[in-house]
């Protein structure tokens, strides 16, 4: 039987459904125990970060491949699911970074590798080095950026935050933002819920923006009244305008051994990748 | 359009970072002053939405879709100093907690997203939607031109980002080390696909919000709108609709102006020193007037003020005209045009004379 395809309010749902779905997984990773969870969240954001910087910074694709091992390690260590990493990552990197840099190897001049015989496009060395040398770039950094997340509570990496001397007013509305986008989720779709199981045949083009538009206000309004709401609970607790965080992380002889090790480890690649 | 890590060098991303950061700190300071302790909920809550409607898949002509960023929207309603926050807050999630648009190239994506796209929003807003009513057509056009040029000067920035990056950062063989392709392939790659999906889905999430707003919630309009007043909308500015038939009355009465060359002699009362002089009129005047003759000579008082004014237009006849009729109709149209831009004139008057008051006692 053939699939009806997608509609947009079954594409929206999806969207929408996805990001919650993503939440709730990084929510139950970030309690798992591994190497990473038990580590203080400054330095897993020092350490992390760190290495994002040295694999967009070196120039030998020999390193940023042994950056992404060593990320894989720490996944496994972690118990991070390769297969959620391949699905979340990898497959979605590959396809975004390797259809931008396909191209390249056949408009980068340099030395002759191979010749496409109908259409007569030449690759070279050279063209086909940068591609994958960003592809890999790409996937390194991704693959350390999402560890941070799923091996950290979000409010504990809002905190860690407070290291790069981050704003408490800052920190405050990261938090407050990330969880009132997923109240948002859960009313847009609704919205689209709603309008989806009352929907009978296929809306017009002019139906369908209409419909966007007045969904985008509805939970513009909502967003507006909710942001009062917020605010008087706040002041009936006593908020004045002054924002504080609890800072109550601990750092262990483990994590100055991680943050040494991390230190270390993005040094030694930096100077190995950039000679 | 969120730049993943990889694709620009370190220094290229440190330049941006240090680029947007001015605009965080005035951002910052004046949304505070502004909002003061309300600041806190509402950037928070208009993030937060801004993240969601980045997930809307919004319609486009051809049966595709495409997602809108929402730069057009936060700057419309709130201004450009809230939208840049906003959104950069909404991009700091992206990156940080959905691994959408890299951590290295934050204050890019931010430079181009939040700051140059709110800021070009927001002007083209203003520009084209001037002091028109809340509820005007042209807020709506304002708000499409406005969303579809926002993300195009973002995706501009982008790709001059791009584009510079072969040129400077490349390896001892020639190889580029970041985003491979030099201006003159990243600005065309980029700006086709925003002058036609992207852009077309930021222009339909404006302007449908706009227009959305302007028949459910119009006083979220206000904001970004200073010295449009809501309330006297109708009475300000009544446009077309509400005013259809005075003006189509108003012309009919125009074109119907030749009847008046139909009626004979001058009107009772209306007569000048010299109608009392000439034989002809004194018979008319004598005729409307119960066969009563008129006096011999005129009177003193009418032969002396009558000479103190004379019209530029005498009898509806302007002298450089040799056509009677023809300066009879211009006349006319003259005339009711003179009416009506004084009307205009003093309604502008007092408008200004409210909006200052106002402003006082705010």
């Amino acid at each position: 039987m053939k699939r009806r395809p997608k509609n947009f309010i079954e594409r929206t749902v999806g969207s929408l459904a996805d990001a919650l779905e993503y939440a709730a997984l990084a929510e139950t990773h970030a309690g798992n125990g591994g190497l990473l969870q038990s580590l203080d969240p400054r330095v897993k954001l020092i350490g992390l970060l760190g290495l994002i910087l040295t694999a967009v910074s070196v120039g030998r694709v020999v390193v940023s491949v042994f950056i992404l091992a060593v990320a894989v390690a720490l996944a496994l260590f972690s118990r991070i699911p390769l297969r959620l990493l391949a699905t979340r990552v990898w497959i979605g990197v590959l396809l975004f970074t390797g259809i931008i840099a396909f191209p390249a190897i056949f408009m980068t001049p340099g030395e002759p590798l191979a010749r496409v015989p109908v259409l007569h496009w030449t690759a070279s060395w050279q063209g086909a080095h940068a591609a994958f040398r960003l592809v890999t770039r790409a996937e390194t950094a991704a693959t350390l950026a999402i560890l941070l997340v799923l091996t950290t509570p979000w409010t504990h990496v809002l905190k860690a935050m407070r290291v790069f001397r981050v704003p408490v007013v800052m920190v405050v509305i990261l938090g407050m933002t990330h969880r009132y986008i997923f109240l948002l989720l859960h009313t847009a779709g609704d919205f689209f819920e709603a309008r989806r199981c009352r929907l009978v045949g296929e809306l017009d083009a002019r139906a369908r923006r209409k419909m966007i538009a007045a969904s985008a206000g509805v939970l513009f309004g909502r967003s507006l009244q909710l942001s009062e709401d917020v605010f008087a609970a706040m002041q009936s607790r006593g908020f004045r305008g002054e924002v504080y965080t609890m800072d109550d992380f601990l750092m262990k002889p483990r994590d100055w051994g991680a943050l040494a090790a991390f230190v270390a480890l993005a040094l030694a690649a930096f100077r190995a990748g950039t000679q | 359009m969120h730049i993943p890590d990889g694709y620009l060098s370190p220094s290229t991303c440190a330049v941006l970072y240090a680029g947007a950061m001015p605009f965080w700190l005035v951002a910052l300071k004046k949304v505070q002053r502004l909002l003061k302790t309300r600041f806190v909920p509402l950037i928070s809550l208009v993030s937060a939405f801004c993240f969601v409607v980045m997930m809307f898949n919004v319609p486009l002509p051809g049966g595709t879709t495409g997602h809108a960023v929402g730069m057009g929207i936060a700057a419309i309603v709130l201004g450009p100093w809230a939208s840049i926050l906003a959104i950069s807050v909404a991009l700091l999630i992206q990156a940080v907690f959905f691994g959408d648009g890299g951590i290295t190239c934050y204050g890019a994506n931010c430079f181009n997203m939040a700051i140059v796209g709110s800021l070009v929003a927001w002007a083209v807003y203003r520009l084209v939607s001037g002091r028109t009513p809340l509820q005007s057509p042209r807020r709506v056009v304002a708000a499409a031109l406005a969303g579809y040029l926002a993300i195009n000067a973002s995706a501009l920035c982008a790709a001059v980002e791009f584009g510079i990056q072969p040129g400077l950062f490349h390896d001892p063989g020639g190889a580029p080390l970041y985003a491979p392709y030099p201006l003159s392939v990243a600005i065309p790659a980029m700006l086709i696909g925003h002058l036609s999906f992207a852009g077309l889905a930021e222009l339909v999430i404006s302007a449908g919000l706009v227009a959305w707003l302007q028949s459910a919630n119009v006083s979220l309009l206000k904001l970004t709108a200073p010295g449009v007043e809501v309330e006297d909308e109708l009475l300000q500015a009544p446009g077309w609709s509400a005013l259809r038939w005075f003006w189509v009355g108003l012309a009919a009465l125009m074109i119907a102006t030749p009847l008046g060359l139909l009626a004979a002699g001058s009107a009772w009362g209306e007569w000048d020193a010299d109608d009392f002089k000439k034989p002809e009129t004194r018979q008319e005047i004598a005729a409307a007037s119960h066969n009563m003759a008129p006096p011999e000579n005129p009177p003193a008082g009418l032969e002396r003020l009558g000479s103190i004014w004379s019209a530029p237009f005498p009898d509806y006849a302007p002298a450089f005209l040799k056509n009677k009729n023809f300066g009879y109709v211009l006349s006319a149209m003259f005339g009711t045009g003179l009416i009506i831009f004084i009307c205009l004139l003093a309604g502008w008057i007092s408008r200004l004379g409210e909006s200052q008051s106002a402003r006082q006692t705010r």
